[in-house]
């Protein structure tokens, strides 16, 4: 007879257990890495980690502008290249598709996104690298521009299918309303559609930017490493992620440290790009 | 005679469902025509029927013609966004974009190309006045359209559809989304309308089926089974389903 009320009162006090916990690891690898980082903060100093260009680990110099460089700009050349095609193939897919095909497409594009990273670096290294090798005409191809179009792929499902899915709750009676006022359809999409779901395809935008930042293996495979400013987009360059993944296992003491604010700056990264997610997702709410 | 919209043996199917069988009638020019029977009958699909509305679900087929000033619509080389910037369309629901009321009512002539400031401002208050919209909303034509009442939003879609400036206009229960003083306000606005243009409604309401139209069709089972004059409907009804269906013993 009390069992029921038992149940509900034990039940709520175990889902708040596994809430508090989730949440205490966050805080948990917070505090890890901001411990981590102190050693190296304290002796070079915030400034010339943030802002030096110089990073010989050997000569004490750990500046990660260049790393940090290489992050955004791989991550923003891949987002000039995979916003357009990932929301044209959305709308594809939503409005122009006959349903047989996106049956068969959506689903594929969705499994596209389960594929480790590693094999996506495997591809860009021995198709894509060799390819823009021969396009340059110096060094092996390893470079921002293989990153980029290795991080466009990847991103690219993330990003169709949620504007995609931004789009088909767009009300029918938009599109039907645009049309029954003698627009076509794509002035349908265009005047009604795509603005009625711009939230849902900025959302799915900084998604897709928050995919590209994190990133390591498959930015490791192809973008060379060379931890300085690339001259251009066919020179290599090394992102945050790799950084911290190509030296960590051979560094320690204050090199160790580095790496940790390496961590820090990602970490603070990601935040920013998905609380901005998070408010334009709320917003949308409203 | 000669009618300004006109259907031929139509028939319509969602796959192999038939949703109508064979309808055959002749629209007057000038007036209201009232479509109603109960739920399902096919009187929604039949007035999405006049505009083309129907092309946008997939898996459908018709047969039969669809002629308006004696032309079909359905004929291959018909340009089915001319058939609907002829026939405008009023939907259920209020559907205003998510734009402002200005926005919303010049829609229809940007996407025909008009971008003239002054003209454009022309064809909204013009819109809106003939929508008896525009003393209320005069003074805040960037506020969204979706803000207004329920009411105001359905006036606003007429406006949208009269900036088009159609000749036919048909309107898929109006009012059924509104409360009875905004439905007042349709029906008095549709009698206006009727002077320049020629109405269609589909309504599930007789007594205001009774109230605006001149003809009067009744839909049961995807079948037109009587369509007259609306008086005669309603008060001398020639077949015994339409007789039960007014007076109310079903539907």
């Amino acid at each position: 007879m009390m069992s029921r009320y038992f149940v509900d009162r034990i039940s709520r006090r175990l889902v708040l257990c596994f809430g508090t916990v989730a949440f205490l690891i966050l805080i948990f690898i917070a505090v890890f890495i901001l411990k981590g980082s102190l050693p190296a903060l304290e002796e070079v100093g915030i400034v010339d980690i943030l802002f030096g260009t110089k990073w010989y680990p050997s000569h004490e110099a750990f500046g990660i502008l260049a790393m940090f460089a290489g992050s955004v700009i791989v991550t923003l050349l891949a987002l000039v290249m995979a916003v357009p095609l990932s929301v044209g193939c959305a709308i594809f897919l939503a409005e122009v598709a006959p349903r047989r095909i996106s049956n068969i497409a959506r689903p594929a594009i969705e499994l596209l996104v389960g594929i480790p990273s590693v094999v996506y670096g495997l591809v860009g290294m021995v198709v894509l690298c060799p390819f823009i090798a021969h396009l340059s005409g110096t060094g092996s191809g390893s470079s921002v521009m293989a990153a980029a179009i290795v991080l466009a792929i990847m991103i690219l499902p993330t990003i169709t299918s949620i504007s995609e899915d931004s789009l088909r709750a767009v009300p029918t009676l938009y599109k039907e309303g645009a049309l029954a006022l003698g627009a076509t359809h794509w002035q349908a999409i265009h005047h009604v559609l795509l603005p009625a779901s711009r939230q849902g395809i900025v959302t799915a935008v900084i998604l897709g930017t928050g995919r590209a930042i994190g990133e390591t293996m498959a930015m490791v495979m192809v973008i060379g490493n060379s931890p300085i400013l690339p001259a251009n987009i066919f020179a290599p360059a090394r992102t945050l992620t790799g950084n911290i993944a190509v030296e960590i296992a051979a560094a320690t003491g204050i090199h160790e440290s580095a790496l940790f604010v390496t961590g820090l700056v990602l970490f603070i990264l990601i935040m920013i790009i998905n609380s901005l997610g998070f408010i334009i997702c709320r917003r949308k709410n409203d | 005679m000669e009618f300004k919209m006109q259907t031929r043996k139509l028939e319509f199917y969602y796959g192999k469902v038939r949703a109508l069988s064979k309808i055959t009638m002749g629209i007057e020019e000038h007036q209201i025509t009232a479509l109603i029977g109960p739920s399902g009958c096919g009187k929604t699909t039949f007035l999405r029927l006049l505009n083309r509305m129907n092309d946008v679900i997939s898996g459908t087929h018709l047969a039969g013609d669809v002629l308006l000033d004696g032309q079909n619509i359905y004929a291959p080389q018909v340009d089915v966004v001319e058939v609907r910037k002829r026939v405008g369309m009023v939907f259920q629901q209020p559907n205003p974009f998510p734009k402002s009321i200005y926005a919303n009512v010049a829609f229809g002539p940007r996407m025909l190309g008009l971008n003239n400031k002054a003209k454009l401002d022309e064809v909204v208050e013009r819109s809106l006045r003939a929508a008896a919209l525009w003393d209320e909303v005069k003074d805040n034509l960037g506020k969204s359209g979706m803000l207004l009442s329920g009411g105001q939003q359905q006036r606003l879609c007429i406006a949208r559809v009269l900036a088009v400036e159609p000749e036919v206009i048909l309107m898929d229960e109006p009012c059924s989304a509104l409360d009875p003083l905004s439905t007042l306000r349709i029906e008095e606005l549709m009698r206006d309308l009727k002077t320049n243009y020629t109405i269609i409604i589909v309504t599930h309401n007789m007594q205001q089926a009774a109230r605006v139209s001149e003809w009067t069709g009744f839909f049961l089972l995807g079948e037109l089974v009587e369509y007259n004059k609306t008086g005669e409907i309603f008060q001398r009804p020639k077949d015994k389903k339409t007789e039960d269906y007014i007076t109310g013993r079903f539907g």
